[in-house]
């Protein structure tokens, strides 16, 4: 789960006025090494610490070979202080860990920051994403606009919403290939998004009920297996079997395996297109959709 | 307005998506540059959390992003509650640039980097 609000811990690295710089490979080690296990780190060169640029709750750590401690240091700021004059790689890194041992940190590192981003230029708040997601991760605002708002909830490297937008609005930053990964969208990407319609539509109606029945087959199929390896590998080919059935929309084979119950989806599905609903009534109340 | 760096660099630590000598490389030549920079595990991580400190950077004259697409990176600040200038942040894209021209466009003088929020290429 995400703490939203929350600034990422900051680690300081000073070189300013009472420190001595740093040995430039040293430094961009250190710079990696902080930055992979999850750390801000804002370099500081050739002047004060400025007092009035740190005012987040989340108290920085200063490190540096500090000569003399910066003048800031004495007026009883949370600004903390630590020297990293003699100390090896791993032992400044040690030393940061140990400064925010108490702080989110290593939670946040365990999470991919996979989740859908909305262009606003392009969304048309039409909900169709809202009603398509089984997870929860969107929402609406108070004002009836579409709005990320559950990002961990989202299935990691699953950019199925994406495929059913009509407009090409959601991006996955992370995703190998444009215009998903936020690539300049082209005329082509628009035609293809403009043939597609909708999904649902082109799988026959539910891509949901296809998923379902897909499942439900499958399900009966592996009740009667009673050799695993016979029933991994039937599991497999109905996998892919539905990969392809609902080709192009680039489920992991993992999501897929892990979808709920049949009537669970149904369920879901079944709020996910209510909330869609109300939102677009509230957002065009003069339609009426029902 | 806080004291800002008008750099801030996506490490994108999470994803191989960044080549990862481009993301080297152009930490190097920043951290060899002198010069004051904002370096951050994950963008998208940031907007996720609704960092506080992206509503600073938004706020940032003549701010430069290292990072991915343009069009992402607007969306992961619009997401957070702090759009970005149309007119003042220019984005460096990681993924297609290689590493040197995007440490120029990072380091270069300012107008050196294009028009802002275009893609840098």
């Amino acid at each position: 789960m995400i703490e939203a609000g929350r600034a990422l811990p900051r680690v300081i690295l000073y070189e300013g006025p009472g420190a001595e710089p740093l040995d430039r490979e040293w430094r961009v080690e250190l710079l990696r090494e902080l930055l992979e296990r999850g750390f801000a780190v804002r370099r500081v060169v050739g002047r004060e610490i400025s007092l009035a640029a740190f005012d987040e709750a989340t108290s920085p750590l200063v490190i540096g070979r500090l000569v003399v401690p910066p003048a800031s240091a004495t007026t009883g700021t949370v600004l903390r202080f630590r020297d990293i004059a003699g100390k090896s790689l791993s032992e400044v890194v040690e030393l940061v860990n140990s400064a925010f041992a108490d702080t989110t940190s290593q939670s946040s590192k365990r999470w991919k920051p996979w989740f859908p981003v909305i262009d606003p230029a392009r969304c048309t708040h039409c909900m169709q994403c809202l009603s398509f997601c089984l997870f929860g991760v969107y929402g609406v605002t108070a004002d009836g606009k579409l709005q990320v708002q559950n990002e961990s909830n989202c299935k990691t490297d699953c950019p199925a919403c994406s495929r059913v937008c009509p407009e090409v609005a959601i991006m996955f930053p992370k995703y190998k290939a444009g215009p998903i990964n936020g690539e300049p969208i082209n005329s082509e990407d628009v035609r293809r998004e403009t043939v597609k319609v909708d999904i649902s539509a082109l799988l026959g109606g539910d891509v949901y009920a296809l998923l379902r029945d897909r499942s439900a087959r499958a399900k009966s199929r592996f009740s009667k297996e009673r050799d695993d390896d016979r029933a991994l590998k039937e599991r497999q080919r109905c996998l892919e079997q539905l990969k392809s059935a609902v080709q192009g929309l680039d489920i992991p084979p993992e999501v897929l395996a892990s979808l709920p119950s049949p009537e669970q989806i149904q369920q879901k599905a079944l709020e996910a297109q209510q909330r869609a609903r109300q939102a677009l009534n509230q957002a065009f109340p003069k339609n009426g959709v029902s | 307005m806080q004291e800002l760096p008008q750099i801030l660099y996506c490490h994108c630590a999470y994803a191989q998506v960044v080549p990862r000598e481009v993301k080297h490389r152009v930490l190097e030549r920043l951290s060899a540059a002198g010069v004051e920079f904002e370096a951050v595990p994950d963008l998208c991580e940031l907007s996720a959390r609704r960092d506080p400190r992206l509503a600073d950077y938004a706020r940032q004259n003549g701010l430069r992003i290292a990072a991915c697409f343009p069009r992402a990176v607007q969306g992961l600040f619009a997401a957070a509650g702090c759009p970005l200038s149309e007119k003042e942040a220019t984005i460096v894209n990681l993924r297609t640039l290689q590493a040197d021209e995007a440490a120029d466009a990072l380091l270069g003088p300012t107008g050196s980097t294009g028009n802002s929020n275009k893609e840098e290429t």
